[in-house]
């Protein structure tokens, strides 16, 4: 007589992964402030898992006409975030009769980080332009609002490999005989642009271009540099 | 526009089946269990490409319905028109696209009735459909697919979306999901940037080539499937196409026994 | 009805000694004094024809519509009070996409009407609401069921038509629709007698300015309600405007 065993067929896949709301595509974003200027620079590319999903998509924004904000970490959170932030800016705006400026921006994007401190927007923030007084600002925050004015800052994917290479380039640290020059224009993009193509060949989540903004008085200046694309 | 006379008290309400629905659930969960979200896909879609050219986009997808390794449901539509400007791919839970398919399809009738000629473009129905994903995973109840929105703007212009089931959402020359993106997006890449300015119908050719690597591949795909197209003047979804396909192959490797 | 109601009048929450509800003629009554709507069923689909009075030439053409879609299986025409005639219309347009949630098929006229006609008739029997002073004609076409075609009144009382006219008209209106073989005739046949009829009944003493609007659904629009092209608009109105014309010279002859 045929005995029944059970064949172990299975209906449902066996892997079973809890709902998770966040992903991590990656990206990154430096940021420096000069006198009167200051750079940010961003990589395109967004990734999930070892995939690229895209190689184009700009993660630095106009915000106002010498404000920049740059936002990596979880792409849909960015998306909301960022929708969030350009109606607060355009109600600002109807209401005051002029652009927020750079320090009200930095102060309202908190606010709107910790307002989901409970939930929050996976998302690495970095607010640049020129202040109140025609100096340089660099804002850099944490997922939760925590914020901090800066002269340098990277945030994102790289940001732990760059951030050491800024502090000793840009900080002077562990520089026995350091000699500090004034910043420039010129030399601060060429450091974002090699810092960048330095990154994107120890980053996978860096990579494909670069898109490096200069502020200062006289607007923003956008340019764009290729990158490894592997 | 629907429900805007439900809340008045003094109006007669209509029945509504979802709110009976939401009701029972509600008295279900009170009673014993904790709340039931969707936290798994159970009849799910495979792959759906998508790729932009010189006049048009292409979209398609095959046409199986997979309850876990089985091939469950073998004849249906992934792909969905929902203007003469827009069709979308679904990926996925095939019960949540369906889902969607019906709020569009209300949309598209309510934006019809109204009969002054204004539609929503591609753009627009990807902007929404993120908005639906992403609070819905806010709720920590998501609908559990990823959508690639092909069509076009108000200007025309070919446009190709992605949304995926937790609101990352971007453009791009070409788009593919789940194991397409393992397999196809590689193919499509390489592809376009040795013809940039493809046409549709080579960008068709493409895709048939895609799902048929896919078929030898993934083993939740079919040799069946649809091609969408959206040009200048109107968006169609082919009937179902069967690929040819050779296992010749199959008898020649040895010594892996 | 032409004196009085004697304080029985004042709301639709009381039938007045002689059993009527004189809130309900009197919604009646707003919808006598409209621009004529007409809906003939042919054979193969139903027309609608609206005489839209214009009260001031600063309106723009196409403004404040007496025909709409539904659903994009019917249409209807609208005779009474604009505004409450929107309200009704948003109602059953609420209730044919809540038919369709529900069903996921197209809500069937009979349906429809049964609900319209019930909610239209909630405000006939409350002293804190108004009846609609509207008469709304519904019509569809499927290739299996034909063409169909209903009317509601005020009073939420629901019919079914071969052919119907509501409004300043309707007298006259129905008597010439009676002379028309309706049930043997066409879609594309029937848009020119439609606007032969509005033409035919439009008072050019009482009201100077009117609008022809004219509709249809059928096998000839794939059963999609639409408004009808240009092309065959024009064709139609020619016609009416003929037919009126001619029979107005026989009336100089005699």
């Amino acid at each position: 007589m045929a005995v029944l065993v059970d064949e172990g067929y299975q209906t449902h896949p066996t892997v079973q992964h809890r709902f998770f709301p966040y992903a991590q595509n990656g990206g990154t974003v430096v940021a420096v402030a000069g006198e009167d200027f200051s750079v940010v620079g961003c990589d395109t590319r967004l990734s999930e898992g070892y995939s690229i999903l895209s190689r184009d998509v700009s993660k630095v924004r106009k915000m106002t006409k010498s404000g920049l904000l740059g936002c990596v970490g979880f792409h849909g959170d960015v998306l909301t975030l960022t929708k969030m932030l350009d109606a607060k800016m355009k109600q600002y705006k109807h209401t005051h009769g002029k652009d927020m400026s750079c320090e009200a921006m930095a102060q309202m994007l908190s606010s709107t980080l910790y307002y989901r401190r409970f939930f929050p927007y996976w998302v690495y923030n970095m607010v640049a332009g020129i202040d109140n007084n025609g100096k340089g600002c660099v804002f850099s925050y944490d997922p939760v609002g925590s914020y901090e004015r800066e002269t340098y800052r990277a945030c994102g994917s790289a940001s732990a490999i760059i951030q050491p290479l800024l502090d000793n380039q840009l900080g002077y640290k562990n520089q026995s005989n350091a000699n500090p020059a004034p910043l420039t224009r010129d030399r601060v993009r060429t450091m974002v642009r090699d810092i960048f193509a330095a990154a994107s060949e120890r980053d996978i989540y860096t990579g494909d271009e670069v898109e490096i903004s200069v502020i200062d008085a006289n607007g923003i200046d956008t340019q764009r540099f290729p990158l490894r694309s592997d | 526009m629907a429900g805007m006379y439900t809340t008045h008290m003094h109006l007669p309400r209509m029945v509504d089946m979802k709110e009976k629905v939401a009701e029972f659930w509600q008295e279900e969960a009170s009673l014993s269990q904790p709340r039931k979200h969707t936290l798994q896909p159970i009849v799910t879609g495979t792959s759906v490409l998508g790729i932009k050219c010189r006049d048009g986009v292409v979209v398609a997808a095959d046409t199986l319905g997979s309850y876990g390794s089985l091939a469950r449901f073998r004849d249906i539509s992934r792909l969905m028109k929902v203007n003469d400007s827009t069709i979308i791919g679904g990926f996925g839970d095939y019960a949540d696209f369906q889902f969607i398919m019906k709020l569009l399809e209300q949309q598209t009738i309510d934006d019809n009735v109204v009969g002054d000629g204004v539609y929503r473009d591609a753009p627009s129905i990807h902007n929404w459909l993120r908005c639906v994903l992403y609070n819905r995973r806010s709720k920590m109840n998501p609908l559990w697919n990823t959508i690639v929105v092909a069509g076009r703007d108000f200007a025309g212009k070919p446009y190709l979306g992605y949304v995926d089931k937790i609101g990352v959402s971007f453009t791009d020359k070409s788009v593919a999901t789940g194991f397409g993106s393992y397999i196809a997006q590689p193919m499509m890449r390489k592809a376009m940037e040795e013809n940039p300015n493809m046409s549709v119908e080579e960008a068709k050719r493409l895709m048939e080539r895609c799902l048929k690597v896919l078929f030898y591949r993934d083993c939740r795909s079919l040799n069946r499937f649809q091609i969408g197209v959206v040009t200048e003047t109107e968006s169609s979804i082919s009937d179902p196409i069967s690929a040819e396909t050779d296992w010749s192959i199959g008898a020649n490797p040895s010594g892996y026994e | 009805m032409s004196s009085i109601g004697s304080g029985y009048d004042l709301s639709a929450g009381q039938f007045s000694p002689d059993g009527r509800v004189f809130q309900v003629e009197y919604a009646i009554k707003a919808v006598e004094n409209s621009g004529s709507v007409i809906a003939l069923r042919g054979k193969d689909g139903v027309v609608f024809g609206v005489e839209k009075i214009i009260t001031s030439k600063l309106y723009e053409e196409g403004s404040n519509r007496r025909v709409h879609s539904i659903d994009t299986h019917i249409g209807a025409a609208v005779a009474g009070l604009l505004s409450d005639a929107r309200a009704v219309i948003n109602r059953a347009r609420d209730e044919s996409a809540n038919y369709r949630d529900t069903y996921q098929v197209p809500i069937p006229l009979k349906s429809l009407t049964e609900r319209l006609g019930k909610y239209m008739h909630y405000f006939t029997v409350y002293g804190h609401l108004r009846p609609f002073g509207v008469s709304i004609l519904l019509g569809t076409w499927d290739e299996t069921n034909g063409p169909k075609l209903m009317e509601i009144d005020p009073s939420g009382t629901a019919r079914g038509f071969y052919g119907c006219a509501v409004g300043k008209g309707k007298q006259n209106a129905k008597t010439e629709i009676e002379k028309l073989d309706l049930s043997n005739m066409t879609c594309k046949e029937l848009v020119k007698e439609v606007a032969k009829v509005i033409y035919s009944v439009h008072d050019e003493v009482k009201d100077k300015h009117f609008e022809l609007e004219l509709s249809w659904i059928g096998k000839e629009t794939g059963g999609t309600h639409q408004i009808v092209p240009q092309d065959i608009f024009n064709e139609a109105k020619t016609y009416a405007e003929e037919a009126l014309n001619d029979s107005d010279d026989e009336d100089t002859d005699m």
